[in-house]
């Protein structure tokens, strides 16, 4: 009983970890993808994104099987601590978004500047490679991220199958999102979609650094609940200090 | 040594910025905060009562990191 809790408990937080991380690079991805279409056409859009994808998988399958061989305390010290820096820097980006100290991530001004670029660069005769290389890129960079996170998340938790296919639900998704609501996709709560997924990242981090240096845990994997809340009300209380922080008498002073 | 690289030192050097951005980027404070979280953490394993004290400093300590860099941003984002 105890056991099917724990596995329960460590699959719902790895499958929101990916799931959520995966929505959100995926939203900034299809941005550009489509930025390239609707400019461009459609064809090295599909293409560009296509190859993109193949590039990513072909990743998974290569690193994926790899890492298993790696001694399991040695992974998770590593994965624990790459989770950590990548969490916190989420949390605070979005931490500063949600206090308004920095510009919300605008879907709408990528889209705006991609489209620019490529009509600033012309027509092309034959293939348009540009519009290849831009919609590659795109899709390539911000999948970079999922796939690490799938490898590192997946493989120490023994589940890499699993994250794979969170992942590529999520990406499906998106993408049917994206024919649905077009280009806007300014309307996506991306900060708090950040925000949850940098408290999962640092919650696992949190939780694999211990496990690595012989932590015990109360709970065993139930504790993840425990950071989660911890990592949760952390992050409210540093979202109304920063606020507080922002319209505190010395900026109006000083302003 | 000519001009344009070859592409193995284009893959590598973009490698290592992807990581360089990826690890560190504009805030080194959190990634050197992480390494000493995981170098108290390591050493309190050699002294008594390590597992309570592990289960307590790791979480605050990282929570300590995440305040500090956010208060040096509050302040940069003040006007001089």
């Amino acid at each position: 009983m105890f056991v099917a809790t724990s596995v329960t408990t460590a699959t719902f937080v790895l499958v929101g970890a990916v799931f959520l991380a995966s929505c959100v690079e995926m939203v900034e991805a299809l941005t550009i993808v489509l930025a390239v279409g609707h400019t461009r056409g459609w064809r090295s859009a599909f293409e560009g994104t296509g190859a993109a994808l193949l590039a990513l998988s072909a990743l998974v399958a290569a690193f994926g099987p790899a890492l298993v061989h790696v001694p399991l305390n040695v992974l998770r010290l590593i994965v624990g601590g790459v989770l950590l820096v990548f969490g916190l820097q989420w949390l605070r980006k979005s931490i500063l978004r949600a206090a308004g100290l920095k510009a919300k991530h605008d879907e709408d001004a990528i889209y705006e500047e991609t489209v620019a670029t490529l009509r600033a660069a012309g027509a092309t005769p034959g293939r348009d490679r540009l519009a290849f290389v831009i919609a590659f890129k795109g899709v390539f960079l911000e999948g970079l991220e999922v796939v690490i996170l799938v490898i590192t998340l997946g493989t120490s938790a023994h589940r890499l199958g699993l994250a794979a296919a969170v992942a590529a639900i999520a990406v499906v998704l998106v993408a049917l999102c994206g024919v649905i609501v077009a280009k806007q996709l300014s309307r996506v709560p991306e900060n708090a979609l950040k925000m949850s997924v940098g408290v999962l990242l640092v919650t696992y981090g949190t939780f694999w650094v211990g496990e690595a240096l012989k932590v015990r845990w109360p709970g065993g994997d139930v504790a993840l609940l425990g950071l989660a809340a911890v990592w949760s009300i952390h992050t409210w209380l540093a979202v109304v200090f920063a606020r507080y922080a922002v319209d505190s008498p010395l900026k109006t002073k000083n302003a | 040594m000519s001009k344009e690289s070859s592409l193995p030192l284009r893959l590598a050097k973009g490698f290592a910025r992807f990581w360089w951005d990826f690890l560190i980027g504009d805030t080194p404070e959190i990634f050197v905060a992480v390494v000493v979280i995981i170098a108290v953490t390591a050493m309190l394993s050699e002294v008594g009562h390590f597992n309570t004290a592990a289960i307590v400093a790791l979480p605050l300590l990282a929570m300590y990191a995440l305040a500090r860099s956010l208060r040096r941003a509050v302040r940069q984002s003040r006007p001089k």
